[in-house]
């Protein structure tokens, strides 16, 4: 860099000395002011030339070294010294602007991706040592001290701490964490030392897995990607045909034996061969795109390939699972009813009844009971599958079910058409009530949806195994346009096909899921969401997007980053052809000079890379 | 399977599409060279990767000389 700056700094010396020639002495003949000129020429663009000899050495016919070198030795050739050089030291100039914009941005999405850790601190012979993340052992133990960033990912031995999680979730509250619990690597140790019992080698460490799908991303490509880049096949040689085409036609008809004819034409096409690199395009739309993944991944939301960002940004249905994608996928108890006993009574029954299975039911109702259960108070379990379950509690006789359960006892219940699941309770053959336990909904899957639709989808639609009353009510509740209920896995691909069919063209379809067990649907999906994939190895390989956290309003977070991204990867296409086809023009008709072909190039390149890092700065 | 390669002194954004394509030339191979991060994802069979790789180094020195392949390390 420093020493491009030297050799053109000395090249404009040169070249001001040459200009002077005549000046200082009259009597030097044009040949002296040539010399002194070709001088400054080989300082400033030596380099170029010698490249454009070694690439044709090589077959190489047509880079921008030898279009370059074509123009400038042209310049010389009808007389025009000063253009000749001075178009080098532009071009120069340019080119270093360029590598230096290019540089920084990727300096910056390297920033926003330095989540790797560089070291762990592993005991071992009872010291602390420090070592290379890639040289720790499966069970071995591993001390994070305050400030430093987990290196792999394990159990927490010892320890309380506040993990910071932004990195790989974009979720700026800290997460408690205390022994037992599971510890990501490239969260950040926010307070307490940690000592972690090493669970994933660091090839297998989210840190890695991460990294891996972001790096990888840009291998696949967008469709403007690959416009691009077969635009630019046959961009250089059209105009270098035209360029030669430019410089013998028209002075064959307007006058082929005027010497001052051709010298204008041939100059009229040197202007063109400076504008036939394709710079500006082939290095603004994958850098746009590079951008917006990384500005993505800074909101916790990965995305494997600028495909996929395109896709994203023309979203026109959107589909969702429902258990663990719009509602919590937890069940807890949302209402009591009790008859003849207080609340608290029947919840303590029910819990107590239910206390020696692990079905998520019961797991709910002993949550929702909150006390610890003592022992010896229940006796004679008896399951009775499809109902409920029998059990005798501090001596009576307690059953607990659904609505069968309790004909079957010959007890009356109100059967109530209520959302969720319905345990009935009868204590020594009297009705004491009912409890609800039902799926909550998240808190930001109402106005996930509805931003959604100011995000252009056209129509939401939510598929699940569940019952249809509990999905029309959760459907109505978020706001859904259509849900499909009671659906089993392989319905669901069915369903997605069908909506398939019913998007335009050009519109693509997003299936949402918590990527368990819809693997089969993300793939048949136009793009796969996984959600709440932070540690769930399954679901990142499944999907084509990853949501980090549990939230589904990021799914709009990353769709308006896509339409911010293909934006800017438009204006920087329509930019860069409008100015390069207007220059064109006006050379072809004596109206621009090299002075400006060399903007239309370098300049616009220049131009373009620094709108394309807008990409990567997206604020909500 | 895949391989994936870092071009160090990969400077010029036309180069990498032109690299791409010559690359993508090769019988049974999938090539993909990323601008941004240099770097250079081969895909084709187990059998034939070895002779890919070499293919691709030449291709390299042919088109574009000051650029080095790496195979990718640690960090």
């Amino acid at each position: 860099m420093k020493k491009g700056i030297a050799r053109v700094l000395l090249g404009m010396v040169m070249g001001g000395f040459a200009m002077s020639v005549p000046y200082i002495a009259p009597s030097a003949n044009q040949w002296a002011q040539l010399c002194v000129f070709l001088f400054a020429y080989l300082i400033v663009g030596g380099d170029v030339l010698w490249r454009a000899v070694r690439n044709i050495c090589h077959g190489q016919v047509f880079d921008e070294n030898f279009l370059m070198c074509l123009a400038t030795v042209g310049a010389f050739a009808v007389g025009e010294y000063l253009e000749g050089v001075a178009v080098m030291m532009f071009y120069q100039v340019g080119e270093m602007f360029q590598d230096y914009a290019v540089d920084k941005s990727r300096k910056s999405i390297a920033d926003l991706m330095d989540i790797r850790p560089d070291y762990a601190n592993v005991q071992r012979d009872g010291a602390v040592i420090r070592v290379d993340p890639y040289d720790v052992d499966l069970g071995e133990t591993i001390v994070v001290r305050p400030g430093e960033r987990v290196p792999l990912d394990g159990v927490v031995i010892e320890g309380h701490s506040m993990l910071d999680t932004s990195a790989l979730t974009g979720e700026s509250a800290p997460r408690e964490i205390a022994p037992g619990q599971e510890v990501l690597s490239g969260c950040i140790n926010t307070s307490g030392l940690l000592t972690v019992q090493v669970g994933k080698l660091f090839e297998e460490s989210t840190v890695s897995k991460i990294l891996d799908m972001v790096e990888n991303a840009s291998s696949k490509k967008a469709h403007a990607e690959n416009f691009i880049t077969k635009f630019a096949k046959y961009y250089t040689p059209v105009v270098v045909i035209s360029a030669a085409l430019l410089a013998v036609i028209p002075p064959m008809i307007l006058g082929i034996s005027d010497g001052t004819v051709w010298m204008d034409w041939i100059t009229r096409a040197l202007t063109f061969l400076v504008i036939s690199c394709p710079c500006a395009l082939v290095i603004s739309v994958p850098l746009g795109f590079f951008g917006g993944i990384g500005a993505a991944s800074r909101a916790g939301v990965l995305v494997k390939g600028s495909n996929y960002l395109e896709a994203m940004a023309k979203t026109e249905i959107a589909v969702f699972d429902k258990t663990g994608t719009l509602t919590k996928g937890t069940f807890a108890v949302t209402s009591i009813h009790a008859q003849g006993i207080t609340d608290q009574a029947l919840l303590e029954l029910a819990a107590y009844a239910e206390s020696n299975s692990s079905h998520p039911i019961s797991l709910s109702l002993q949550k929702a009971y909150g006390k610890p259960l003592e022992e010896g108070h229940v006796h004679e379990v008896e399951e009775i599958a499809g109902h409920g379950v029998k059990a005798v509690v501090d001596g009576r006789t307690v059953f607990a079910g659904n609505a069968k359960l309790m004909r079957q006892q010959q007890v009356e219940c109100s059967e109530g058409e209520t959302v969720g699941t319905v345990v009935h309770v009868a204590v020594d053959g009297r009705y004491a009530g009912y409890l609800v336990i039902s799926d909550e909904v998240k808190p930001d899957s109402a106005t996930a949806l509805q931003t959604l639709k100011q995000c252009g989808v056209r129509k939401t639609v939510m598929l699940t195994g569940d019952n249809r009353h509990t999905a029309e009510a959760v459907a109505k509740q978020l706001g859904l346009d259509e849900v499909c209920a009671e659906l089993l896995p392989i319905d669901k691909v069915e369903k997605v096909e069908g909506l398939l069919g019913e998007k335009s063209s050009k519109g693509k379809l997003v299936f949402v899921g918590d990527g368990i067990n819809d693997a089969p649907v993300l793939a048949r999906a136009d793009v796969g969401v996984a959600m709440g994939a932070l540690g769930s190895d399954a679901a990142i390989e499944a999907a084509d997007v990853v949501i980090m956290t549990d939230e589904p309003s990021k799914l709009s977070t990353v769709m308006r980053i896509a339409k911010k991204t293909l934006a800017i990867v438009r204006e920087n296409i329509v930019f860069a052809l409008a100015i390069k086809a207007a220059v064109l023009v006006l050379g072809a008709c004596g109206l621009a000079n090299m002075w400006l072909a060399v903007f239309a190039d370098v300049g616009v390149a220049v131009l373009a890379i620094l709108n394309s890092i807008r990409a990567l700065r997206y604020r909500e | 399977m895949t391989k994936t390669f870092v071009l160090e002194h990969l400077d010029c954004a036309n180069c990498a599409a032109k690299l791409e394509r010559s690359l993508n030339k090769l019988d049974g191979v999938q090539a993909a060279v990323t601008f941004m991060t240099k770097k250079l994802v081969l895909e084709t069979s187990e059998t034939q990767m070895d002779h890919a790789v070499s293919e691709a180094q030449r291709i390299i020195k042919k088109l574009e000389p000051q650029v080095v392949l790496k195979p990718r390390g640690r960090s």
